[in-house]
C-alpha cells in the first residue's frame, strides 16, 4: 500500500513537472492540476494512512488516532484542494485572455522560433 | 481573550465585500469607503503598536479552540510593526490610485482590501497552515491588481502576470509538501507547538524535518525574491500601475518576515533538533542573500527604464534584509527590521515618483532617450528625486544609511569572513545604487532632448499627497530614528526569546461559554 501510494504521488508530480516545464499555457493548467493532485495525496499519506478505521469517533470507541481516521489532514486537503481549483479557474481565465491578447498560448505571448520550443 | 487582535483581518474582510457588492454601481462612495476603512485599518495597527510595546505576547484563539486543536493568531512586537508598516504602505498607495487609476478597471477597491487582509492574516497568524491559507490570498489579490490598469500596457502585464502565478502556484505547491512533512514528523501545525517538537525529535526524524525546513525556505524565498528565484520581480513591478507597485512593496517583506519568523521561532538555536534543521539555513541563507545584493547592484546600473531600476532597488533592499537575518545574531536582526521600516517607505515613494517622471516626459521612464521634463514639473520632481534617491541609495543622513550602519556594526562583530563579505558587498553595492542612481538623475533631469509634450496632465492633488506623505514618513523615520530603533531592538529581542512566545499561544485559555449547551440540554430531556 505504502509502495503504491509513493508511486502514485512521485507519478503525479513527475508528469505535474513535465508539463509545468514545457512553455504552453493548457500545459501549464494541467501540469500544476496534477501537481496539486500529488501533492494532496501526499499530504493524506503524511496522516498515515489507515483502513477499517472509523472517520469520526463513534460512540463505545476511544477517541484516539489508533481507533479512528486522522480528520486534521483531511481538513487540510480539503482547503487545498479548494483553493487549487479556485487558483486552476483564475488561471485558465488568465490565459484566455492572454491568447486573445497575443495570439498565441506561449507563455512569453510570443511564438519562439522554430526548432526551438 | 483581547479580540482587538482579529480587528485587523475582519475590517477589510467586510469592506472589500461590500466593496465588491458596491463597485460598479456607486464608484465615489466605494471609493470614500475603502478609503474610510485603511485609515481604520491604521488607526487599528497604531493601537495594536502601543499594545505590543508593553511586551506581552498576545494570543487570540480563533473559534475558541484551545491553540493545538484550533488556529491561533498571535501579536507581538514584530507582527504589530509589519501591520502598521503594511497599513502606511497602503494609504499611500490609495491617495496616489485615487487620483485616476482606480478607474481604470473594475473592482480595484474590493482586490485592494482583500489584499490587506491576506496581508494581515500572514503577519498575525500563529498556524502555519493558515499561513499558507493567507498567503493564497493575498497572491490571489494581487493576482487581480497586477492585472487592473488601462489598455497601454496590458499585453506586458499579462505576461508578467501570467509568469508570477505560475511560479506562485508551483510555490505554493512546495508550501503544501513542507506542511505535510511537518504535520507527519510532530503531528502539529500550530508554530508554537512545531517550536517546542521539533526541539524535542528523535533523531531519526531530523534528516526530513531539514527536509521540511528547507522547502519552506524554498517558498519563503519566492516570495522575498531571493537570488535564484527572484526572476518574477522585475518584470511584476516594472509592468504593474504605479500605486499596486507601490503597494508591493510591502508584499516581498511577507517573505522575508516569514524566513524571520520561522528561523526564530520553529527552527532557532535551540536545543536537540531543532539546532540541526537550524544549522541548515546557516551558510546557504546569507551566502544566498550576498549574491542577490551583487546581483540587484548590477541589475540597478544595467537597467534602462526607471521603473526597472527600482524593481532592482527592490531586489537589494530584500538582499540585505535576508542578510540581515541570515546572519542570525540579535543585533543584526534589530538592524534589518529598523532598515525594513524605511527600505519599505522608500520604495513605495520610489514607484510613485517613477510614474510621475514618466507622465512628464515624452519618451516615458526611458532613460537612454533624452527628453525634456515639462517646465512646472521640474522642480518638485527633482525634489522628490533627490529626497529618495539619497534614502535608497543609503547616503547620510536619510532613513536607509542608519539601517546599513547598524548593519555593519553588528557585522563587525560576527566572526570570521562573514564580517568581511558582508560589509565589501554591502559597501559595494550602495556605491553601484548610487552611482546609478546620480547617472539616471542627471539623464533626466539635466539631459536636453525631445520637448515635452504639450498637454501635460497636471499632477492631481491626491498625487501631491501620496508622494509628500511617503517621503514625509521616510524622513521622518530618520528624524525619529532613536525611538524606532528603540521598538525595533525590542523586537529583535522578543523574536530570540521564544519561550514567550510559546507560552503565550500555548497558555492561551479558551473562554467559558455563557451557556453550558450539553447540560441545558441534558435537562431538559432532549439529549441523546
Amino acid at each position: 500500500m505504502s509502495l503504491l501510494l509513493a508511486l502514485a504521488i512521485g507519478t503525479l508530480v513527475g508528469c505535474g513537472v513535465w508539463l509545468l516545464l514545457r512553455a504552453r499555457t493548457f500545459d501549464l493548467v494541467l501540469g500544476l492540476t496534477l501537481l496539486s493532485y500529488g501533492v494532496n495525496l501526499f499530504i493524506f499519506v503524511m496522516g498515515r494512512w489507515k483502513t477499517d478505521a472509523a472517520p469520526i469517533v463513534a460512540a463505545g470507541r476511544a477517541a484516539t488516532l489508533a481507533d479512528t481516521g486522522d480528520p486534521l489532514p483531511q481538513a487540510l486537503v480539503l482547503t487545498a484542494i479548494v483553493i487549487s481549483f479556485a487558483m486552476t479557474a483564475l488561471l485558465l481565465a488568465l490565459a484566455l485572455r492572454t491568447h486573445a491578447a497575443t495570439g498565441s498560448d506561449h507563455v512569453d505571448g510570443v511564438e519562439p522560433e522554430r526548432g526551438a520550443r | 481573550m483581547n479580540h482587538w487582535l482579529v480587528a485587523p483581518i475582519v475590517l477589510p474582510l467586510v469592506t472589500g465585500a461590500l466593496a465588491a457588492l458596491t463597485g460598479t454601481r456607486w464608484p465615489r462612495a466605494t471609493a470614500v469607503l475603502s478609503l474610510a476603512a485603511t485609515l481604520g485599518f491604521l488607526a487599528l495597527s497604531i493601537a495594536l503598536v502601543r499594545q505590543a510595546e508593553a511586551g506581552a505576547v498576545q494570543a487570540y484563539l480563533l473559534g475558541n479552540w484551545p491553540a493545538r486543536f484550533g488556529i491561533a493568531l498571535a501579536l507581538d512586537r514584530l507582527a504589530a510593526l509589519m501591520l502598521l508598516l503594511t497599513a502606511l504602505v497602503a494609504l499611500i498607495s490609495l491617495l496616489y490610485a485615487l487620483a485616476a487609476e482606480h478607474r481604470r478597471g473594475l473592482h480595484f477597491h474590493a482586490l485592494f482590501q482583500f489584499q490587506l487582509m491576506g496581508l494581515a492574516g500572514a503577519f498575525l497568524t500563529a498556524d502555519l497552515f493558515n499561513l499558507f491559507v493567507f498567503f493564497e490570498l493575498l497572491l490571489a489579490a494581487s493576482y487581480g491588481l497586477l492585472l487592473h490598469g488601462g489598455a497601454e500596457g496590458r499585453r506586458e502585464r499579462l505576461k508578467a502576470t501570467v509568469h508570477y502565478m505560475v511560479f506562485n502556484l508551483v510555490g505554493s505547491a512546495v508550501f503544501l509538501v513542507a506542511v505535510g512533512l511537518l504535520y507527519g514528523i510532530a503531528g502539529t501545525l500550530n508554530m508554537a507547538d512545531l517550536a517546542v517538537r521539533l526541539a524535542e525529535l528523535p533523531p531519526d526524524s531530523r534528516t526530513l524535518a531539514q527536509a521540511a525546513a528547507l522547502l519552506l525556505l524554498t517558498v519563503f524565498a519566492v516570495k522575498a525574491a531571493l537570488l535564484p528565484l527572484y526572476f518574477w520581480l522585475p518584470d511584476a513591478y516594472a509592468s504593474a500601475t504605479a500605486p499596486v507597485a507601490a503597494l508591493f512593496a510591502i508584499m516581498t517583506k511577507v517573505g522575508v518576515y516569514a524566513i524571520a519568523r520561522t528561523t526564530t521561532l520553529m527552527f532557532g538555536s535551540g536545543s536537540g533538533g531543532a539546532e540541526a534543521t537550524a544549522l541548515v539555513f546557516q551558510p546557504m541563507l546569507p551566502a544566498l542573500a550576498l549574491a542577490t545584493l551583487a546581483l540587484a547592484a548590477i541589475g540597478v546600473l544595467a537597467s534602462v527604464r526607471l521603473r526597472s531600476l527600482v524593481a532592482y532597488l527592490v531586489v537589494a533592499s530584500a538582499g540585505t534584509l535576508l542578510l540581515c537575518i541570515g546572519l542570525a545574531t540579535r543585533d543584526s536582526v534589530a538592524a534589518g527590521l529598523f532598515y525594513l521600516v524605511t527600505s519599505t517607505l522608500v520604495a513605495a515613494a520610489w514607484f510613485l515618483v517613477a510614474d510621475r517622471i514618466a507622465a512628464a516626459r515624452a519618451s516615458g521612464d526611458a532613460l537612454l532617450r533624452p527628453a525634456a521634463l515639462a517646465p512646472r514639473a521640474w522642480a518638485p520632481l527633482g525634489l522628490a528625486f533627490i529626497v529618495a534617491a539619497i534614502a535608497a541609495a543609503g547616503v547620510p543622513p536619510l532613513g536607509s544609511f542608519l539601517g546599513k550602519a547598524l548593519l555593519l556594526q553588528a557585522a563587525g562583530r560576527l566572526p570570521g569572513a562573514w564580517a568581511a563579505w558582508t560589509v565589501a558587498l554591502v559597501l559595494v553595492s550602495s556605491l553601484a545604487m548610487l552611482m546609478a542612481l546620480a547617472r539616471a538623475g542627471s539623464s533626466l533631469f539635466w539631459k536636453p532632448g525631445a520637448p515635452a509634450p504639450a498637454a501635460v496632465a497636471g499632477h492631481h492633488r491626491l498625487h501631491v499627497a501620496s508622494i509628500v506623505l511617503a517621503l514625509g514618513l521616510v524622513v521622518s523615520a530618520a528624524l525619529f530614528a532613536r525611538p524606532l530603533s528603540a521598538y525595533t531592538d525590542a523586537a529583535a529581542t522578543q523574536l530570540f526569546a521564544r519561550q514567550a512566545y510559546i507560552a503565550a499561544v500555548l497558555g492561551a485559555r479558551s473562554v467559558p461559554p455563557a451557556h453550558d449547551v450539553r447540560r441545558e440540554m441534558r435537562e431538559r430531556g432532549d439529549a441523546p
